[in-house]
């Protein structure tokens, strides 16, 4: 095993009861690297936070730090600190004693104690707020403290659970950068979690993708959006047309009435497999120079480009284009080999329809039931 | 916004009718009885009697100390205890602790006495076992174990109210951030819990301060409270005046001491944020 692991987590099992939330979790983590789980609301981030933390017994599996086991030691004696979910400030301690928290219990002199605190103050911006009480601050300064009152500890590992769900999102761009500097700066391990794959692939090193207990790929950002592992990955991770395909041989895929060329090889001859096409990957031309053609039945302006929705052979194909179309329109498609993404078939195939029920409006639902 | 006061108000008056009728106007009639002879002039005479009792006071109060101090070092852990335990569990065992609440002070009093008289069930059961019985009805220990038993509940449950709102969170970030169990008690459990030991403080050594009943049953007239004295005045020697002008000092007293008590608790958390030693 390599010697920069810092933490190893192995053949993790977590149940509630009946309840399977962590299923077989193995994941290892580099030091200094910035790892983020990410996953739908329910999937096990929380949880597995919590086994590497130490407040989750794992059923069976191994949680391994600097090449020691220590299922068996408390959170107290562990040299990893997390922000929690909602921040779990203290009401009773102002500031300054909230970040003090840990340094007092490590005895360490009043003087020191007072320099690392406003060093931290420093850190997060929020010099001067010392004396206030915690009912007094803004989300965004509470987060802020509960940063600070984690780094303080001068901790090998930080765990953060969800630190900027609720900042809105002028405020929570700006502390992903934040953080990701505080990160760089200080060279400590940041095992992040997330629902919000945009903040995974901008702000993380590794990015492993969990649904159901279950991790579905960790890669780097690049990899987890230009090769998903199955329908899940490509689905959760930005906008994917994801389409019935079979694989005529290799470098030739047939699927929308029409056989591509591609980059993929090494499925069987006649595979059913699934096919990933990015909306921002497909050149939109007239019918007669498409390779495939269908009509338009919606547009939106999305600012940067249009979204449009095009009727295929009955499949919606979603589309980004800086071009405007109208609907009714018939448009043909270029999908370039390099665009395509063969995927082997999975639980998930099928599950991903196409962009037939899709509405602003439905995302939006979607959204607000994650947060709850 | 007239029409909304005006509803306030209409909403309120009841509160305020009840506060007039049950509190204000008893605090008037305890005032003026004080300073009023028999006749219902004015004099200090009631006021200048009291050096008669300060014993008495003093006993009381130091009673009622006692009894809260016991009460809080069972009822905390008690608390902490069911307030930790499952859902189910919580819901029986403060039926449990509320279950004496539903008799009567005067039913629990005797009861507490036919087990500890001198031929109550302890003493027959000693006896039967062939030892000498013991002395308890009548000593100041079966008064203070009175106050205890008739009052534990007013401890218990205000703890247990503001144990199960705290956050498991808060517990485990202090966990997290490397306090053992004994440090997170101290540091954030215990801090966090003020406000219901401050009310079941009040709800414990206000009762106990004043009561009569207890001390007069258990005690056997041997320890003489305060309460009793009161009591005394009011039924046996008709002297609303004194009785009354007990009953004023003795309230005195006791905002004094609640206002100490807040001063002091409130203080710690001020000056040193409750983790400085
Ligand atoms: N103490 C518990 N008892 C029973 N079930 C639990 C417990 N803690 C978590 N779960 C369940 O485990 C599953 C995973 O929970 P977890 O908190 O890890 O999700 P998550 O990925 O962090 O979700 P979110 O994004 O909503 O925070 C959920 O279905 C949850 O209901
Ligand atoms: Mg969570």
């Amino acid at each position: 095993m390599k010697k920069d692991i810092i933490i190893d987590l192995k053949n993790i099992d977590v149940s509630y009861g009946e309840n399977k939330i962590l299923d077989n979790i193995s994941l290892y983590i580099r030091d200094k690297e910035f790892i983020t789980l990410l996953g739908p609301s329910g999937c096990g981030k929380t949880t597995t936070l919590r086994v590497i933390a130490g407040f989750t017994q794992p059923d069976c599996g191994d949680v391994i730090f600097n090449g020691k086991k220590i299922n068996d030691l408390p959170p107290y004696k562990r040299q990893v600190n997390t922000i929690f979910q909602k921040y779990a400030l203290f009401p009773h301690l102002n500031v300054f004693e909230n970040i003090a928290f840990g340094l007092r219990l490590k005895k360490k002199s009043d003087k020191e104690i007072k320099e690392r605190v406003a060093e931290m103050l420093e850190l997060v911006n929020l010099k001067g707020f010392s004396k206030r009480n915690i009912d007094s601050l803004s989300g965004g300064q509470q987060q802020r403290v509960a940063i600070a009152r984690a780094l303080a500890n001068d901790p090998k590992v930080l765990l953060l659970d969800e630190p900027l769900a609720a900042l809105d999102l002028k405020l929570r761009k700006d502390m992903q950068v934040e953080l990701k500097n505080i990160q760089q700066k200080l060279g400590i391990t940041f095992i992040f979690v997330t629902h919000d794959q945009e903040e995974a692939l901008s702000m993380s090193d590794t990015v492993v993708v969990m649904d159901n207990g279950v991790i579905q790929q960790i890669g780097t950002p690049q990899d987890i959006y230009n090769e998903p592992k199955n329908a899940f990955v490509a689905d959760f991770i930005g906008e994917s047309n994801i389409l019935d395909g079979v694989m005529k041989e290799d470098f030739r895929a047939r699927f929308s009435g029409h056989t591509f060329q591609c980059l993929d090889k090494g499925f069987g001859t006649g595979e059913a497999v699934d096919v990933v096409i990015r909306p921002e990957d497909i050149v939109v031309t007239t019918p007669d120079k498409g390779m495939i053609s269908g009509t338009v039945t919606s547009v939106t302006f999305k600012g940067v480009h249009y979204e449009i929705i095009v009727d295929i052979r009955g499949f919606k194909w979603m589309i980004q284009s800086i071009h405007e179309q109208k609907v009714g329109d018939e448009i043909g498609l270029v999908i370039e080999p390099d665009s395509i993404h063969i995927m082997k078939k999975s639980i998930y195939s099928g599950k991903f329809g196409d962009y037939s029920s899709f509405s602003d409006e439905i995302d939006h639902l979607s959204d607000i039931e994650e947060e709850e | 916004m007239e029409k909304k006061t005006l509803s306030a108000k209409l909403l309120a008056s009841p509160h305020i009718v009840w506060s007039v009728l049950f509190i204000i106007a008893p605090l008037i009639m305890v005032a003026y009885y004080s300073f009023t002879n028999a006749d219902g002039n004015f004099t200090l005479e009631n006021i200048k009697a009291l050096s008669d009792y300060k014993e008495v006071f003093l006993n009381s109060i130091w009673y009622g100390i006692v009894a809260t101090l016991i009460c809080l070092v069972i009822a905390y852990p008690t608390a902490y205890f069911i307030a930790r335990s499952k859902a189910r569990v919580q819901s029986t065992m403060i039926m449990l602790v509320m279950l004496p609440m539903w008799t009567s002070l005067i039913v629990r009093t005797y009861s507490i006495m036919s087990l500890i008289e001198n031929t109550g069930i302890i003493n027959s059961f000693i006896q039967k076992l062939g030892f000498e019985p013991i002395q308890m009805i009548n000593t100041s220990g079966a008064v203070i174990l009175g106050m205890v038993y008739d009052f534990l509940p007013f401890m218990i449950l205000p703890i247990y109210s503001v144990l199960t709102k705290l956050d498991n969170k808060l517990v485990e970030a202090a966990h997290d951030l490397g306090a053992d169990k004994i440090t997170v008690l101290t540091k954030v459990v215990l801090p966090l819990s003020r406000s219901g030991i401050l009310s079941g403080i009040t709800m414990v050594f206000v009762p106990s301060v004043s009561t009569f009943y207890i001390s007069q049953k258990l005690g056997g007239g041997n320890f003489a409270l305060v309460g009793e004295i009161i009591e005394g005045q009011f039924v046996t020697s008709n002297n609303f005046n004194l009785g009354a002008s007990l009953s004023l000092v003795l309230m005195v007293l006791i905002l004094i001491c609640m206002a100490v008590m807040n001063h002091f608790s409130g203080d710690e958390e001020e000056s040193s944020g409750g983790l400085m030693p």
